[in-house]
């Protein structure tokens, strides 16, 4: 199978380890990895804002791009459901519609477009760690992924998965954190408090612009917990 | 800036800041979402639950006209007096007149949201009549002089200690802090209360609308006492109150409690359907139900979020909201707050002023899992905030959103932006969260992730 890999501006900027993690994982399994260079950006930082005209500019091309992909996969919940479940409320009405509404049917978030599209969630990794998940909100409600990367936690050799008990936001929100930083970093406290509950040495994530909150709040408190993307635990041997 | 997003800001700062009372709230609701998580495993399917529920408000609302014209003739033809408030003006008019003609001097209420909607109290305490609130917790924060910080738990703030000292201070003769003693104090001022008032206010959960009931639910007793024993009763309520059949509070009763408060079912659940018939033994002598307005019906022409006149007010997604947890009821500074007052706000009272209740979320969804009548809240929040830029666009920001449009569309534009970040990183970390530092609203309080020098981009065109 051909894949493309779609590579959110976060990813590509500052967490590439993540970004590497998948396409290695992916050629490992035997399928052609391509990633447009001419991407950066999925458009959901002005959608989110309610600026939408200006999502459509930078959402437009991508669809022309990858209306014809086999396979669009995301390393990311939150810009996964900005094409998977946005797109097609975005462009209705326009001529872009069935394009949109064909991407969206070819895109997969990365543990989903394993578990569920190859059906693999043994990789071989080994990660002899104690760890805890976040669940993105834009992975866990627009796309209700819950199970897919817990499987694939789940056959990473020595690793144990210790849930929170609640299943919170981490108060990222996108421009929410800069527009309201005392809410956002409440519930960014909130979160690792939950995190520390389970003494896990690592918070994992299919989503690096939590991790991204996360461990900002982590460092700065000067927090031993680490984070670490979904895709570099499975890509660790 | 509008005066109503600083302030908003000022007090989110402040209750932010209070520690204590974020753990003592998240506690509560810990608590709570045990309560309610055994009482949903009671329902055969809670998602079927939610789906029937759902559709029958859909179509109650659909077809509120004809509900509203049943609902009225029947409450009518028992002798309810019906009065129409097209807004929050007309329906203090409407009430001060009753209270007037029957030469009130006090009035005792029961809980209703709608009454606050109105700013009725202060209306009434305006022209000189003593106003009673008899539900506990409003009780609580009357005595405080504060609007309610949740739509079902008024005093969710207070300690045990805070509600003493509150009594002592007011009321005196408190001889513990223990749940039983503080309710004792509070009754024996109500019961003297109930006696003398002339006029007894109520609030509606539900209109029945092929039987012409109105239904209350109260853990309490006192709406109760509060229909029964003044010889006036008023009922203020909104008209997307109304459901179809008599047989949906089956579903409806036991759903409010389970998403409103963990119960099984409400303590007490009456239905009134008029006034003293001949031959009965009590009730009000007269019974005037006041049906508002007050832009519902504005809502209601919103084919987009018309599913917000569903909400039957459990305040269930206050208690999961990660946003109300963190800055509490009265930051919001509205009567209705949490994500459905982030929602239904900007059309009860203006788009423009109240439209940071919706930029003030992180989009996390959990409101929308939480409704029991599925109200898709989170993306209403997101087309408010659509709305909002369309109709008045923030200069810079939409500049801002150009300007990173053609970055994005740009690869070369973009490595340049890469580049840029990568080489500034250390002139950034001398600023880092001083008044210099552009990033200052993320660097405050969190570090930021730096740039690498080989990004992801760089890394595939290299082993290439």
């Amino acid at each position: 199978m051909t894949i493309t890999l779609f590579i959110p501006c976060f990813v590509d900027a500052l967490f590439p380890r993540a970004g590497i993690s998948m396409a290695e994982i992916l050629e490992q399994l035997g399928h052609r990895v391509v990633c447009p260079e001419d991407i950066a950006c999925c458009g959901q930082p002005p959608f989110n804002s309610g600026y939408w005209d200006e999502a459509r500019t930078i959402a437009a091309p991508i669809v022309e791009k990858l209306k014809n992909a086999e396979a669009v996969v995301i390393g990311s919940g939150s810009c996964g459901a900005m094409i998977k479940k946005f797109y097609p409320e975005l462009f209705a009405g326009t001529r872009h519609e069935a394009d949109a509404k064909k991407l969206s049917a070819n895109t997969w978030e990365f543990s989903e477009f394993l578990v569920r599209k190859l059906g693999v969630t043994d990789l071989g990794a080994k990660f002899p760690h104690k760890v805890t998940y976040h669940d993105g909100c834009h992975g866990l409600r627009e796309l209700n992924i819950k199970l897919s990367p817990r499987a694939l936690l789940g056959k990473v050799g020595g690793l144990e998965l210790v849930e929170m008990k609640e299943d919170v936001c981490c108060g990222f929100g996108g421009t929410f954190a800069a527009k309201f930083p005392m809410i956002s970093t409440a519930m960014g406290e909130v979160k690792i408090a939950n995190a520390a509950e389970t003494n896990a040495e690592y918070i994992v994530s299919g989503d690096s612009s939590c991790l991204m909150h996360i461990q900002g709040l982590l460092s700065r408190q000067g927090k031993p917990m680490k984070t670490i993307h979904l895709a570099e635990v499975l890509n660790q041997r | 800036m509008s005066t109503f997003v600083s302030e908003f800001k000022t007090r989110a700062t402040e209750k932010t800041g209070d520690v204590r009372l974020r753990q003592f709230i998240r506690t509560a609701l810990r608590g709570y979402e045990v309560n309610r998580d055994n009482r949903k495993g009671a329902f055969q399917s809670w998602e079927s639950a939610r789906q029937a529920a759902a559709e029958t408000k859909w179509e109650a609302i659909n077809h509120l006209d004809t509900h509203l014209e049943s609902l009225v003739a029947k409450l009518e033809a028992r002798g309810t007096k019906v009065h129409w408030a097209s807004n929050a003006a007309q329906a203090r008019e409407i009430i001060l007149k009753i209270v007037t003609d029957k030469k009130a001097r006090s009035i005792i209420k029961s809980k209703a949201m709608t009454s606050e909607e109105i700013h009725l109290n202060h209306a009434l305490e305006e022209k000189g009549f003593t106003v009673i609130e008899s539900d506990l917790g409003e009780f609580i924060v009357q005595l405080r002089h504060e609007a309610p910080y949740h739509i079902v738990f008024p005093s969710m703030h207070l300690t045990r200690d805070e509600i003493r000292d509150l009594f002592q201070k007011e009321i005196g003769d408190v001889p513990s802090n223990s749940p039983e003693d503080l309710t004792m104090v509070a009754r024996r001022v109500m019961r003297q209360k109930y006696i003398q008032a002339d006029i007894g206010f109520t609030g509606g959960n539900f209109a029945i609308a092929e039987t012409g009931m109105i239904s209350i639910t109260e853990n309490e007793g006192n709406a109760r006492l509060t229909a029964a024993l003044p010889k006036t009763m008023i009922t203020l309520m909104g008209i997307e109150k109304v459901l179809p059949r008599f047989s949906d509070l089956a579903l409806f009763l036991p759903m409010l409690a389970t998403a409103g408060a963990g119960q099984p079912m409400t303590c007490y659940n009456t239905m009134y359907s008029g006034p003293r018939q001949p031959g009965e033994a009590d009730g009000p002598e007269e019974w005037h139900v006041v049906l508002l307005d007050n832009r519902r019906t504005e809502l209601l022409a919103d084919a987009e979020q018309r599913d917000s006149l569903s909400c039957i007010r459990c305040g269930a997604c206050l208690n999961v909201c990660p946003i109300f947890r963190n800055v509490g009821g009265h930051t919001y500074g509205t009567t209705y707050s949490g994500p459905v007052g982030a929602v239904i706000t900007p059309h009860l009272s203006g788009l423009q002023d109240w439209k940071h209740l919706s930029n003030a979320s992180s989009l996390c969804g959990a409101c929308t899992e939480a409704c029991p009548v599925k109200i898709d809240l989170h993306h209403h929040l997101l087309q408010n905030r659509r709305n909002a830029s369309a109709s008045e666009p923030a200069f810079f920001e939409k500049l801002a959103y150009k300007i990173f449009g053609i970055v994005a569309n740009e690869p070369a534009f973009w490595s340049l932006a890469k580049k840029i970040g990568w080489l500034t990183q250390p002139l950034q970390s001398l600023v880092k969260g001083t008044a210099l530092d552009p990033a200052k609203a993320w660097t405050k309080t969190r570090d930021l992730a730096p740039v690498q020098k080989e990004t992801f981009k760089d890394w595939w065109r290299n082993r290439k």
